[in-house]
């Protein structure tokens, strides 16, 4: 079994959204992750592959020099091999030039499951990897909690309002994982060591024979206005006093400030 | 040449360090400070990640790591708890007398199952009227044929009550002060080593501390560690390896402080402004941010020098000594800063307090460090 794993580093879930003087979203002082939906799905072609015995994992992402860093956890967990696509003509795009990327890059492997995040904590468009489905003219499945491999078929399980979904799809397809399909593992430091080791191919333009428009600001559909942070929340109000007149306060304050009851 | 530029490995393990230290440490820290029970599943997942016993020798199965790397770890476990991140680091100290003087069938007999089955070891120097003097210790060695025979208390001794291995300094030369002192690894079955009672301690409470009792202990000759007399020269060995780390354990005890200090002064409104914006408060916020980072600059370099095999002694005195002294003044303000709300247990910062004031003690006093600072200066 063959697994490309599509993954984005991440601000962590802990960095505070700043913007710098351009109206830019800053990435002063910020920690970078692997995007944890992301995290799950490399944890499960891990467990795939250990599972059946055999396979390959391979982790692709796009990205600049530190994009390096996600790609490097992801063999210091034990993928087999990564490869990340840059290039100075990627920048300026959106959702749908990253999967036109992507697309191109795995076209030219051999794979039998994409597996991916069902969204990006950062931008949260869950985009990239339906497009890319519908780009290679795959099935695909969302927001996975379960997933089991039998034979060349795959069974998902998708948690819907008190309800349970489970779709049976043939490979090749694209499965994206939700929270809850496992508990991702720790690099181990053995790991940080061998992925030292591991083959990381770093792929641009001319290696993917790539058109210029069909990238970066020529080929995104969507172009960002501008930034904004959200309003500062105003402050809480503490009723103070006894009952039952802050009862009656309480419920008039909803009633004419809040206007919810 | 001078870079702070990390290897690619180094930023790996100090990002596995601060995703260990989230998500496993700083969620029960406030439970086994309380408790003082031994962090066991914690110690259980930081050797399944390979974060115990990282400066082992990857041929006898341990990480393989130097003393940067492991000031990396340090720093970041004890942001999370300096107690378990001790429990933790203990190992490696331990190991040390034995990587540095054990020979290759002592390596295999001991560092092996430390690093395969998770045995613990612990470090015993101090007693009870021996501190920071180690060249007059009590403890005794004598020669009987095939074995010697150990005498003496040892105290205060990190994971004593949990080691299945102690690597015992004792002397074999009365009236011959540091040159008379040797190292033995004395396992948990001998016959005559009792273990006392649990400290019962202000600060780090996740950290096993205990007594060692030796009493008409036979040790095998071949359990000795290098020749006899050459223990002193181990236990400073030992101490400039482990000094650097101790000194990064404080650089995250007083960073999570800090921490901790910005985001309270940031939402505490007094006067009409949140205090960080007074300058009293921003003052001393700046001078924690300053000496934290002096303190991390010299660990780094005492580590430096450690991992090129050069004499850093006094660069790990200076270290230790400062990086313990910022901890205790950095968590003493967090705790002014939170006021009222930082003196109670309700509060991280309280615990931080009494967490720094240790590292001021073990490993060598922050006085030690200045009389060995001062002595080069003479």
């Amino acid at each position: 079994m063959k697994i490309v794993v599509c993954l984005k580093q991440t601000f962590d879930t802990e960095a505070k959204i700043q913007l710098d003087p351009s109206g830019k979203i800053s990435n002063e002082n910020v920690q970078y992750i692997i995007n944890p939906y992301d995290e799950f799905a490399v944890e499960e072609a891990l467990r795939i592959k250990e599972r059946l015995g055999q396979g390959e994992v391979v982790a692709v992402s796009i990205g600049g020099a530190k994009t390096e860093e996600a790609l490097r956890q992801a063999l210091a967990m034990g993928a087999d091999r990564a490869v990340l696509l840059q290039d100075a003509a990627f920048e300026g795009g959106d959702w749908h030039t990253a999967a036109v990327i992507l697309a191109q890059a795995i076209r030219g492997m051999e794979f039998d499951l994409i597996l991916g995040g069902q969204v990006a904590i950062d931008d949260g468009a869950a985009q990239v990897t339906t497009r890319l489905a519908e780009i290679l003219d795959l099935p695909q499945v969302n927001v996975v909690t379960k997933l089991d491999v039998d034979g060349r078929k795959v069974v998902a399980q998708r948690e819907g309002d008190g309800a349970t979904e489970v779709v049976e799809v043939a490979l090749p397809a694209v499965i994206t994982a939700q929270k809850g399909l496992n508990e991702p593992r720790y690099p181990t430091l053995k790991g940080i060591m061998q992925a030292k080791k591991k083959e990381l191919k770093i792929l641009g333009m001319a290696d993917l024979g790539l058109d210029p428009t069909s990238v970066g600001s020529a080929g995104a559909r969507t172009r960002v206005q501008s930034y904004a942070l959200p309003p500062a929340r105003k402050e809480g109000k503490i009723i103070g006093g006894e009952l039952p007149g802050t009862a009656a306060e309480l419920v008039r304050l909803l009633r004419e400030e809040a206007k919810v009851i | 040449m001078l870079s702070f530029q990390l290897s690619r490995e180094q930023e790996a393990l100090r990002a596995l360090a601060r995703d260990f230290a989230k998500k496993e440490v700083r969620p029960v820290a406030a439970h086994y400070d309380r408790t003082g029970e031994v962090p066991w599943p914690v110690i259980r997942k930081a050797w399944e990640v390979g974060l115990l016993n990282i400066q082992v020798p990857e041929e006898f199965g341990g990480g393989g790591q130097g003393v940067l790397a492991s000031c990396l770890m340090a720093e970041e476990l004890a942001a999370g708890c300096a107690g378990i991140s001790a429990s933790i680091m203990i190992n490696d100290l331990a190991c040390y007398p034995i990587v540095a003087a054990g020979t290759p069938e002592q390596k295999e007999r001991w560092l092996r199952p430390v690093c395969r089955d998770m045995r613990m070891a612990c470090f015993c120097v101090t007693e009870p009227g021996v501190g920071s003097d180690v060249a007059s210790m009590d403890t005794t060695a004598r020669r009987e044929g095939d074995c010697y025979i150990l005498n003496g208390t040892k105290h205060f001794i990190s994971n004593a009550s949990i080691a299945d291995y102690f690597v015992v300094f004792a002397s074999t030369g009365r009236g011959l002060g540091h040159r008379g002192i040797t190292a033995f690894v004395v396992e948990r079955d001998a016959p005559g080593l009792t273990i006392g009672k649990k400290e019962d301690k202000m600060g780090q409470r996740a950290a096993d501390t205990a007594a060692v009792m030796l009493e008409d202990v036979p040790v095998p000759v071949h359990n000795r560690l290098g020749e006899e007399g050459e223990g002193f020269k181990l236990i400073m060995g030992t101490f400039d390896r482990s000094r650097p780390g101790v000194a990064a354990a404080a650089v995250g005890v007083a960073r999570e402080a800090m921490e901790q200090a910005v985001q309270y002064a940031r939402t505490r409104k007094q006067f009409g402004a949140p205090i960080i914006n007074h300058q009293a408060i921003m003052f001393m916020l700046a001078d924690m941010q300053k000496d934290i980072d002096a303190a991390r600059l010299l660990a780094w370099r005492a580590a430096w020098l450690a991992d090129r095999g050069e004499r850093n002694s006094r660069e790990a005195a200076m270290a230790k000594a400062f990086a313990a002294d910022t901890a205790m003044r950095v968590t003493t303000e967090a705790v002014q800063i939170f006021g009222g709300y930082g003196y109670s247990r309700e509060y991280p910062v309280e615990k931080l307090m009494r967490d720094a004031k240790l590292l001021q003690i073990y490993e060598g006093t922050s006085q030690i460090q200045r009389l060995l600072i001062g002595k080069t200066l003479l």
